[in-house]
């Protein structure tokens, strides 16, 4: 079990703020990040340095128009934890939290993210090591075995927790179908996920 | 993925002007979009970030209306308590579509233009798809994999299907589409958006060059209340229809007043069946007539080799979804 009380709230990760949207006219509510990266070069496939918040860090990255998420962030930061599975936002091994979001970092435009706040799987353990209470729960459980898909399993069950849709185990399972695993890890990701949940009761 | 310009409209009208350049594309939640460029499908020279534009954001469940902002997401609505409550199957076709980490992407406004999922099309190593490249032939119909194909509204010159599910509701329910183009702004009756393929299947939408959704209306009728999603697929979650139907019913005791269908995952476009509807209409809703309804749904169907599983499992989809329509209560 884990030693410490569940703490989901890391950057860019705010209690039901996927609601941020909803029943407001339309018009009425404008995203920051919106508004903030309104100047830029108009129209040019040309690259140029974007800035983006990183597991809470100011990063710079320079990025064409044409690179994705999982580009800048592999290859223009050099942060590998996240994996590039199908690259079609199929299978869901590219997941981040993008301001406070599951996505499929593989579908999204870094040239889009400019301004955003991104969370990576390496911005979930403490910085003195200590891992995040749902990295504890899937190696308890042993929810990984080729590892492979495993930094999207545990962003996308971080998120199923925080927008509520980790009731049972049958909603556990449709809102972690974005996350494919070959290796059929599925119960013990379910035994995690359940972990890390009944862990925020007590 | 083919190098492109990018810019970040500030305004509507900018991004009108930018978008009817020739080969500029519109670009918001990217998730088809990104994915069909990937894979050298769609190549525009531009894309035009609309996520700026705050005024097309958003959603109102008001008296009258359910107004739909374009860049509102998939799971902003799929998830608001109050649409839950008062339209199912509204709620219901957009949290059986795609993940999570799409549905938080893609917005509604992106979702209704979402393009087929045929092979054909989004395989580029064959070099028959008159959708994809005008007048070089049809794979799926020369004898191809055919099993995810139209069964209604296909034509000699393609049998591509339309893969959406919030679109049956919306065809369902007499949704209006708002847009802002070079001719200002208009308002489209949801049916009326799609084309049918005809002999030019490239054309899929009445929209012009430039022109952009900014957002879908949704007239609130007590049928809404009364209505359900009823999605059939390969697996439990996570896939494309097979056959899918939007229904809505209004009941005046026992006798059908208003009735709604649309079909997914068997036609062309976004489908409303309204000679099902007509049979109900004035009459009670029964195992027995909700079953007619579903065989008179696919009266006019055209089915190929692989396609002619969607006739005997549509109908049954029709039925299930009318009967568990009826079970729900009706009040508001």
């Amino acid at each position: 079990m884990p030693g410490r009380p569940p703490d989901l709230r890391r950057p860019g990760v705010s209690r039901r703020n996927f609601l941020q949207g909803s029943s407001v006219a339309a018009g009425s509510l404008g995203l920051a990040v919106g508004e903030a990266r309104a100047q830029g070069p108009a129209m040019s496939a040309e690259a140029r340095t974007i800035e983006m918040r990183v597991n809470g860090k100011t990063r710079h990255v320079s990025v064409e128009p044409r690179t994705t998420l999982v580009e800048a962030l592999r290859d223009g930061l050099g942060m590998t934890g996240t994996k590039i599975g199908c690259n079609q936002g199929q299978c869901g091994a590219c997941t981040v939290l993008l301001n406070g979001s599951r996505v499929n970092s593989c579908l999204a435009l870094a040239v889009m993210a400019e301004g955003g706040e991104v969370v990576t799987v390496e911005g979930l353990a403490d910085p003195d090591g200590t891992l995040h209470p749902m990295q504890t729960a899937f190696a308890e459980n042993d929810a990984f075995q080729c590892g492979y898909c495993t930094p999207g399993q545990i962003l996308s069950a971080i998120a199923c927790i925080e927008e509520g849709h980790a009731g049972d185990e049958a909603e556990i399972r449709e809102y972690m179908s974005g996350n494919l695993c070959r290796c059929g890890a599925y119960p013990n990701i379910v035994a995690a996920i359940v972990q890390v949940r009944d862990g925020m009761e007590g | 993925m083919k190098r492109f310009a990018y810019t970040r409209a500030r305004t509507l009208a900018d991004a009108v002007e930018a978008a009817g350049a020739e080969d500029a594309r519109i670009i918001a939640g990217g998730t088809t979009m990104v994915d069909l460029m990937k894979i050298g499908v769609v190549e525009p020279d531009a894309l035009v970030d609309i996520t700026g534009l705050g005024e097309l954001r958003g959603h109102e469940l008001g008296t009258d209306t359910l107004r739909l902002g374009a860049l509102a997401t998939m799971a902003n609505v799929a998830d608001d308590p109050a649409v839950v409550r008062a339209f199912p199957a509204l709620t219901e076709s957009l949290w059986k579509a795609a993940s999570p980490q799409l549905r938080n992407a893609a917005t509604l406004g992106g979702n209704i233009l979402q393009r087929t999922r045929c092979p054909y099309f989004r395989d580029t190593a064959f070099a028959q798809c008159n959708k994809r490249v005008p007048g070089s032939g049809c794979a799926a119909l020369d004898g191809g994999e055919t099993t995810i194909h139209a069964i209604l509204g296909g034509s000699d010159a393609c049998v591509a299907m339309y893969p959406g599910d919030f679109a049956q509701v919306l065809v369902a329910f007499d949704a209006e589409v708002e847009t802002r183009g070079p001719g200002g702004t208009r308002r489209i009756p949801f049916a009326e958006l799609h084309l049918l393929p005809g002999d030019a299947p490239h054309r899929e939408t009445v929209l012009e060059p430039g022109e952009i959704v900014t957002a879908i209306e949704v007239r609130r009728i007590p049928a809404m209340a009364r209505s359900h999603y009823l999605k059939a697929r390969d697996r439990e979650s996570y896939a494309f229809a097979s056959a899918s139907a939007a229904v809505g019913l209004e009941m005046d005791g026992d006798t059908v007043r208003d009735v709604r269908i649309g079909l997914g995952g068997v036609a062309a476009v976004p489908w409303r069946a309204r000679a099902a509807e007509e049979s109900l209409r004035g009459g009670p809703l029964t195992e027995e007539t909700a079953r007619e309804a579903g065989r008179i749904a696919f009266a006019d169907a055209v089915p190929l080799e692989g396609s002619a599983y969607k006739i005997p499992l549509g109908a049954d989809v029709v039925a299930g979804a009318l009967l568990t329509a009826k079970s729900r209560p009706g009040g508001e």
